[in-house]
């Protein structure tokens, strides 16, 4: 690329990282204004002002603290439970085809059922507390991680295959040198979308049955109608997610180094 | 499962001779439209120590015949043998891929240091070693950098790097200067004879450039396609070493031979009358 190119596209891309912190100031000045105001009815639409001073004291009353823990302590387990076996069949089911065909008709009828609407079977089997929810929050994180590492084996060019053969490498080799790396952008993919998906699926389990987290945080803030609450919550469950997902790009960063940055933030 | 190899690579020992016999090699698959023949009896000798080039129009089958000598596809008929060798056996041997080939996820250095590292040489000796070849095909600014940051050129430069490196006492090479600009060709096919002819390998190298092919080779085997055919074995009587400069009469004057040969088939295949 000439430096000439370089520059300007630099400078593109200066200004393109200030466009949405403007849309987003922008957008909070404007609900506080119209809030101010009285234009937006205070008791739907707190004002963010008085968002964040709920905000605040929810962390220095502990509360907040305390339900994002617990939220992260079943979100965490259930990411490692679910995204491991789904990482390690997802590889075996790439690789094999005749392993695949044995069990891709049973996970693919088992896939499309919403996995919230399992936690109910969970609770019988595994009783009301804190292991069926992590159970279900694995649920989630087992199937992003298994299509997409699955697929991302699938797609390495066969080529590659035939050079490390012409080589002479070992089975071991094979997958270590090339199965592996080839299918890893693919499998980080999963990753984000699993760790989403077990966040959403998380919080959904809070709110149907859980003393602590922030999807019950979010329940009771509804039940007593505290409306501030409410929107402290989200932003919290919000930034949550958007932390996760940076983490993961700075891990495929690190770990895939020759991957050009995905266009879609997701 | 992939990638599973149909034949065994023997470990021959560096600085071995191999030669091979090709006996009536047949390949057919299945294609889209029906059954296709890719090579019908294909016979030809390849000598220890020698420098076989086949040229042919697209679709001759070429690329077919060279993943057979290599070991990677196994004919429908006919048969590969290799002097000393048992049947069915192969010598290790390095095959440059056209395009591609070369691992995105692996730097330059140690793309072309793979070839030792499956044989197991310790880290450091074969950084050293691909590092003397990453500079002589010209991408030692470049030894960290990963593949998606190079030119097509400077991809093939590597594979070809890794070739040469394996110090594998068969090269079989698919046009692997295709897509470089003139100088460079002309850089790396001088760098090529030097490997060639220092290391007494056996070369097999197909290439839709006939003038390169006449350049480089002892022996043009001229392909026909659908079904390939060897058409003619044209021997190069050439003095080594050559001068590879463009324009040369009697390079000229075979090339010209060996296009009359190929004319008909390449205006079929394109469907202008002749």
């Amino acid at each position: 690329m000439p430096p000439g190119g370089e520059l300007s596209s630099g400078a593109r891309r200066a200004n393109a990282a200030w466009l949405p912190v403007a849309v987003v100031l922008g957008f909070v000045g404007g609900w506080e204004l119209l809030a101010r105001v009285g234009l937006l009815p205070n008791a739907l639409f707190s004002s963010p002002a008085e968002v964040l001073r709920t905000l605040w004291a929810s962390f220095r009353s502990g509360e907040m603290e305390v339900n994002l823990a617990a939220t992260l302590a079943r979100m965490i387990p259930g990411l490692l439970l679910g995204g491991i076996p789904g990482l390690l069949l997802g590889l075996a089911m790439g690789w094999s085809s005749s392993f695949r065909r044995a069990v891709d008709p049973l996970l693919m009828a088992v896939h499309p059922i919403p996995k919230i609407a399992i936690l109910p079977l969970l609770m019988i089997f595994l009783g009301i507390g804190e292991a069926s929810r992590i159970a279900v929050a694995s649920v989630a994180a087992f199937f992003p991680m298994l299509i997409n590492t699955m697929a991302g084996v699938q797609q390495i060019e066969p080529v590659y295959f035939e050079v490390a053969e012409n080589y002479g490498a070992s089975r071991l080799r094979l997958f270590t040198r090339v199965v592996l790396p080839g299918s890893l952008p693919m499998a980080l993919s999963g990753l984000r979308l699993a760790a989403n998906i077990t966040l959403l699926v998380t919080i959904a389990a809070e709110i149907v049955m859980a003393n602590q987290g922030l999807g019950s945080l979010v329940w009771l803030a509804w039940e007593t109608f505290r409306v501030r609450l409410l929107y402290a919550t989200l932003i919290v469950v919000s930034v949550l997610g958007f932390s996760i997902s940076m983490s993961l790009r700075w891990l495929q960063r690190r770990v895939a180094p020759w991957v050009q940055e995905p266009s879609s933030v997701r | 499962m992939r990638g599973l190899g149909i034949s065994s690579i023997s470990r021959t020992e560096t600085g071995e001779r191999v030669g091979f016999v090709c006996e009536d090699v047949s390949h057919r698959f299945e294609g889209t439209s029906g059954e296709v023949t890719a090579l019908d009896g294909v016979s030809f000798r390849a000598r220890p120590g020698e420098f076989v080039c086949i040229v042919g129009p697209s679709g001759c089958g070429k690329t077919t015949l060279l993943r057979i000598i290599a070991g990677l596809l196994e004919p429908s008929a006919g048969r590969i043998r290799f002097d000393g060798l048992p049947d069915g056996e192969h010598p290790r041997n390095g095959l440059v891929f056209q395009e591609h080939g070369v691992f995105p996820w692996m730097t330059v250095l140690d793309n072309v240091a793979f070839g030792l590292e499956m044989r197991g040489v310790a880290r450091d000796e074969r950084r050293e070693r691909a590092a003397v070849f990453i500079e002589k095909v010209g991408l030692t600014a470049f030894a960290d950098s990963y593949p998606r940051e190079l030119s097509v050129g400077m991809r093939q430069r590597v594979g070809i790097a890794r070739a040469f490196v394996a110090d594998v006492p068969l090269l079989l090479m698919d046009e692997p200067l295709g897509s470089l600009d003139a100088q460079t060709k002309l850089v790396l096919q001088e760098e090529l004879l030097r490997i060639w002819r220092d290391d007494q390998k056996l070369v097999v190298y197909v290439t839709h450039d006939i003038e390169e092919a006449v350049h480089l080779a002892d022996r043009v085997l001229v392909m026909t396609g659908r079904p390939g055919t060897v058409r003619e074995r044209i021997p190069i009587p050439f003095e080594r070493p050559r001068d590879l400069s463009p324009g040369q009469p009697d390079v000229t004057r075979i090339a010209h031979h060996i296009w009359g040969l190929l004319e008909d088939e390449v205006r079929r295949g394109l469907s202008i009358p002749g």
